[in-house]
């Protein structure tokens, strides 16, 4: 009897020590993002304060980003990135969804050696070829275009299969070979049974590719260099921390950060079920 | 027909022999012009598409292939400058040879002439199963069974193409470019178009990694620093961000849902956002020092503490920033996985009154190690190339004169970022590149095979 109390009164102890634990750390997570926030409605300009709650509160840092087109196009840049995104996330879906479901289904001389190749490929580091990159897309006569910015996003995403592979493999390959007796083509088998049953890898390939150009500003700031009307918001407001700009410029870049990082996360929040399904489901097996 | 195949497996180039002996006249002629056998056997559209393709490529070649491809022997020899005109009698300034663009246009005719090797053998085969089909007396496909037969048995054909074009221009292609860049000396003395750069065999290499130069005295240092970057990155992570996730799973703790999504809104949060406000939170004068500084902890924020600017000190805090960007990733993707131990382990090594650390290193980290290794070496080779902590944190500062044009905090990736972009030392970031690249695949080749073994052991299969 007093046996059980004392665990659970240990229990109890442990449970306030977690909670304790899981404040702190929270409180530790959502720090800089509360700070970027604060900042965005910060009065005072500048990064250099002494103190750290502001002097005051307002609305026009988010105004100025908006409204002040003399340096910096912010709106512009946010609709440049939305387009990219939409565009190569919609090609490089079809591209992920085509190649793993070769390669999960059709057996062909040289699906061996292309898996190899693939893993191979995936091995150099990406910002090694950034320079023939730009130069291939100079001499196509697509440099500082948007439409280049699409090319570089989604023309390697084939290579990206092998998460959505690993979901196909596990559709039954009965249903497939059901389907074929009753006469259906491989295109139609892969339409009307592989598609439906695969919503949750679907939506995995569109959330990440859909992110990627929000975030990315290497690729995007290398073919831009100095095109600022076809900038992201990526290679925008890292702009804007730049010498001559950051002092008028810091608190809004903190508004444009937060405007940026506000769809991003609710995308991210609502679907992070087919995150994780997506990443448990194709990189880590039993 | 089986026969046949076996055959053509044990030497290809065998089976353009026999056919050129067993064709016809309409098969044999297919080997110079191409989609004949086709064409005059009543499949139009196929033999002119195999047709166009042979002209195409004909006049390609003449107007520029040939002497794309002969130029990547020397990679130009005009060098721009003053030049003796003989018609005008004096100097003139003179168009010089642009190494780099020919290189380019090297590779890229060179892919072309590969790829229409590849249509000219398919031609061939073409145009004798055509051959084939007509002595037996059989209809031929027309253009439309060919369409669909490739949204059928062919479908691997069709869906490949575009992925295999994108991967091909954006992906192969810049890669070789870049390979064959290493062999080069296109260094920031040897810059187009002024200049002209040509091969140098390994001498990259041997500067990079057996030389006594500042390059050499870089590169096994940033090479120690990226692997233990790796080590560090990927273990702390990995362990921090599971015990992370075993605290929100624990029985009695409230408000599961709140916690995870706090955690999780960090990665929501585009990395380059979060991680230039960070760097700004802890710069020298920045809000942490302040805070510091207004607890009186520290003098004031001019004396704070140097979080990016002191070697070993960001180092640790490259590190450990690392941590607030990665732990909630691998809380996310571990909930789960601990979710589905098996309850009864624990209840039994609790009865043979197992401590709860025992538990965890003799349950649920070897699990958890068998079911995510794979996950961790992507993980591990991911962090090799983690570009964007580094870049945005500390952008490899501080800076040091003992490195070439690199700083404390850089990794071998950063490094070659710098020499691409603010140095244009092509030559040597290409080097870097593929060295990174050899090491990637040491690292994922042993770890395969150890995790392989471990699987063959499988306690938990």
């Amino acid at each position: 009897m007093s046996k059980t109390k004392s665990m659970s009164k240990s229990k109890k102890i442990g449970d306030i020590i977690s909670h304790v634990v899981l404040v702190i750390l929270s409180l530790i997570w959502i720090f800089p993002i509360f700070w970027i926030v604060l900042t965005s409605f910060r009065v005072e300009t500048g990064t250099y304060i002494d103190h750290f709650w502001p002097h005051g509160y307002t609305l026009n840092n988010y105004i100025k980003l908006l409204t002040d087109t003399s340096q910096f196009f912010f709106v512009r840049w946010f609709l440049n990135t939305l387009l990219v995104a939409v565009l190569s996330c919609i090609v490089s879906t079809c591209f992920v969804l085509f190649t793993a479901y070769t390669m999960s289904r059709m057996q062909f001389k040289l699906r061996k050696p292309m898996l190899n190749i693939a893993l191979i490929l995936g091995m150099f580091p990406g910002f090694m070829s950034m320079a023939a990159i730009y130069y291939i897309l100079k001499s196509l006569g697509l440099s500082q275009s948007l439409l280049s910015l699409v090319l570089v996003y989604s023309g390697g995403a084939g290579l990206g299969f092998y998460i959505a592979k690993g979901f196909f493999d596990t559709i039954p390959k009965a249903l497939d070979e059901a389907a074929r007796i009753d006469g259906a083509t491989r295109w139609q088998v892969f339409t009307k049974l592989t598609i439906p049953f695969s919503k949750p890898i679907i939506i995995y390939t569109i959330l990440t590719s859909f992110m990627a150009p929000w975030g990315d500003y290497i690729f995007a700031s290398y073919i831009m260099g100095d095109k600022y009307s076809n900038y992201t918001v990526a290679v925008g407001l890292y702009r804007m921390l730049e010498r001559e700009f950051i002092t008028t410029w810091y608190t809004r870049f903190a508004a444009g950060a937060v405007l940026v990082s506000i769809p991003i996360s609710i995308l991210f929040i609502i679907m992070q079920k087919y995150y994780v399904g997506g990443v448990t489901g194709g990189s880590v097996k039993g | 027909m089986s026969k046949e195949k076996k055959k053509k497996g044990s030497n290809p180039l065998a089976f353009y022999g026999e056919t050129f002996v067993k064709g016809d006249l309409l098969t044999k002629l297919s080997f110079i012009i191409m989609g004949l056998s086709n064409l005059l056997r009543g499949q139009i559209v196929k033999g002119l598409i195999y047709l166009s393709m042979e002209f195409g490529f004909i006049f390609y070649m003449g107007v520029f292939g040939a002497s794309a491809v002969a130029s990547l022997r020397t990679l130009g020899t005009k060098k721009q400058g003053m030049a003796f005109d003989a018609t005008l009698g004096y100097d003139v300034m003179q168009k010089g040879d642009n190494s780099m663009l020919l290189l380019l246009y090297g590779v890229l005719s060179v892919i072309i002439i590969i790829l229409f090797i590849i249509m000219w053998c398919k031609n061939i085969h073409a145009a004798y199963e055509s051959q084939l089909l007509k002595e037996k007396g059989e209809r031929l496909p027309n253009f439309i069974d060919d369409i669909k037969e490739h949204f059928d048995a062919k479908l691997h054909k069709t869906m490949l193409f575009f992925p295999m074009l994108g991967i091909l221009i954006f992906t192969i292609a810049p890669i070789i470019f870049m390979i064959l860049m290493a062999f080069t000396n296109f260094d920031k003395d040897h810059q187009v178009p002024g200049n002209l750069f040509t091969w140098v065999g390994f001498e990259n290499f041997r500067t990079m990694l057996f030389s006594g130069e500042t390059i050499a005295k870089t590169f096994w240092p940033v090479l120690g620093w990226t692997i233990i970057w790796a080590i560090f990155a990927t273990a702390l992570n990995y362990i921090f961000g599971m015990l992370l996730a075993m605290l929100i799973n624990r029985k009695g703790v409230r408000c599961k849902g709140l916690f995870r999504t706090i955690f999780v809104i960090s990665i929501a949060v585009p990395s380059f956002v979060s991680l230039l406000i960070v760097r700004n939170m802890l710069n020298d004068d920045g809000p942490i020092n302040v805070l510091l500084a207004n607890l009186h902890i520290i003098k004031d924020a001019q004396h704070g503490i140097h979080f990016l600017s002191e070697p070993l000190l960001a180092r640790i805090t490259v590190i450990v920033v690392n941590l607030w960007v990665g732990i909630p990733y691998t809380m996310l993707i571990t909930t789960g996985i601990l979710m589905n131990i098996p309850e009864d382990l624990y209840e039994s090594a609790k009865i043979d009154g197992a401590r709860p650390a025992t538990m965890y290193f003799k349950i649920t980290l070897p699990y958890m190690l068998f079911v995510t290794g794979p996950y961790l070496i992507t993980q591990f080779i991911g962090n090799i190339n983690n570009f964007n902590v580094i870049y945005f944190l500390t952008n490899g500062n501080p800076a040091t004169l003992d490195y070439y044009q690199a700083g404390k905090t850089d990794l071998l990736v950063t490094w070659l970022y710098k020499l691409t972009v603010n140095w244009k030392d092509y030559s040597y970031a290409s080097t870097i590149g593929v060295l990174v690249f050899i090491v990637s695949a040491i690292f994922a080749l042993i770890s395969y095979n150890f995790t392989s073994a471990n699987r063959n052991e499988g306690d938990f299969s």
